[in-house]
């Protein structure tokens, strides 16, 4: 299948063209904007939801943004096995519409946190992580947000855990977990999940911001090609 | 019509960083006796109903759809004829 990505446009989205550009120009694929108003997902295969503060983060985090007309689509999309990966801002959408289980608190600092951090790879069995290569301990993506403090009840976490759902901790360069490297105060270091069909990822770092060579950073191009693999092959 | 206040308060085992940031500042005013502050939410709202009872379902339904997260936060609301 031809990969044909979606990117959906909230107001407020920020990282939609950063997104676009990404798939257009560095990997060469059709992409194309899809507008919150909207209740079709032309032909694509793959949604992103993107990083931004959709309708000013007003309430709480993704939860205006959760009942656009768009979103109706994009869950009947995900609940059909349609791939769906939403970053930031785009988690907690993903969050709110219950695509995803559990909720993101204020920044255990209070501060809004914008750089470089690393995340060991817990699961490169999905079709996200494919293309992750097995001697990486960890890869190097930039985080931006103030709300990325991920927290869900003992059964959910216990259920994540079981189902091998937690896909990126935070950890140092070696790939190791702790404290020290969790920017934000997330249980158990959780940067990215996965549900347990395994179509929907939502992850707090932008892999999006680390696809451009001239950035000097391409550890994020690994998922979007592990997801362009899964489709081509 | 009815006037709907909601108050929306984050559960007692869910940190709150910013109730305790603002604490901090109650200990600089020198204010020594303050504990445990918790930043919620107060909202309010005409509901275009006669009958209190399909208004209060209506509260209940956008609090918990839209203006609370039942998995961190916990509501509770008054309703008042407004005439």
């Amino acid at each position: 299948m031809k990969p044909k990505f979606g990117v959906v446009v909230f107001p407020g989205s920020n990282c939609d063209h950063d997104a676009y550009y990404v798939i257009r120009k560095i990997l060469g694929h059709d992409v194309t904007f899809l507008w919150h108003k909207e209740n079709t997902l032309d032909d694509v295969n793959v949604i992103i939801l993107p990083g931004g503060f959709s309708y000013g983060d007003y309430l709480r985090t993704g939860a205006i943004a959760r009942f656009s007309p768009i979103m109706n689509s994009v869950i009947d999309f995900a609940n059909k096995g349609g791939i769906v990966i939403g970053i930031c801002n785009g988690f907690q959408i993903l969050l709110e519409a219950g695509l995803l289980p559990g909720v993101m608190l204020r920044n255990i600092s209070l501060q809004f946190v914008c750089k470089d951090v690393y995340l060991s790879t817990e699961n490169r069995n999905t079709l996200f992580t494919s293309e992750i290569p097995l001697e990486r301990k960890s890869i190097k993506i930039p985080v931006a947000h103030g709300e990325g403090n991920y927290f869900a009840s003992d059964d959910v976490l216990k259920s994540l855990q079981d189902n091998n759902q937690i896909v990126f901790r935070y950890s140092d360069s070696k790939g190791q977990v702790s404290d020290d490297v969790n920017p934000n105060g997330s249980l158990m270091n959780i940067a990215g999940i996965i549900n347990k069909q395994g179509n929907v990822l939502g992850m707090m770092p932008h892999p999006e911001r680390a696809c451009d060579p001239v950035l000097n950073k391409t550890d994020g191009q690994f998922i979007f090609k592990s997801i362009i693999n899964y489709l081509t092959n | 019509m009815f006037r709907a206040k909601v108050i929306i308060k984050r559960r007692p085992s869910i940190l709150d960083p910013q109730g305790k940031a603002v604490e901090k500042g109650a200990l600089h005013l020198g204010l020594t006796n303050i504990r445990n502050t918790r930043i919620g939410k107060y909202i309010e709202f005409d509901v275009l109903s006669e009958n209190r009872e399909e208004a209060e379902k209506e509260v209940n339904e956008y609090c918990n759809k839209l203006l609370a997260n039942p998995i961190m936060e916990d509501y509770e609301f008054t309703l008042e004829e407004v005439k």
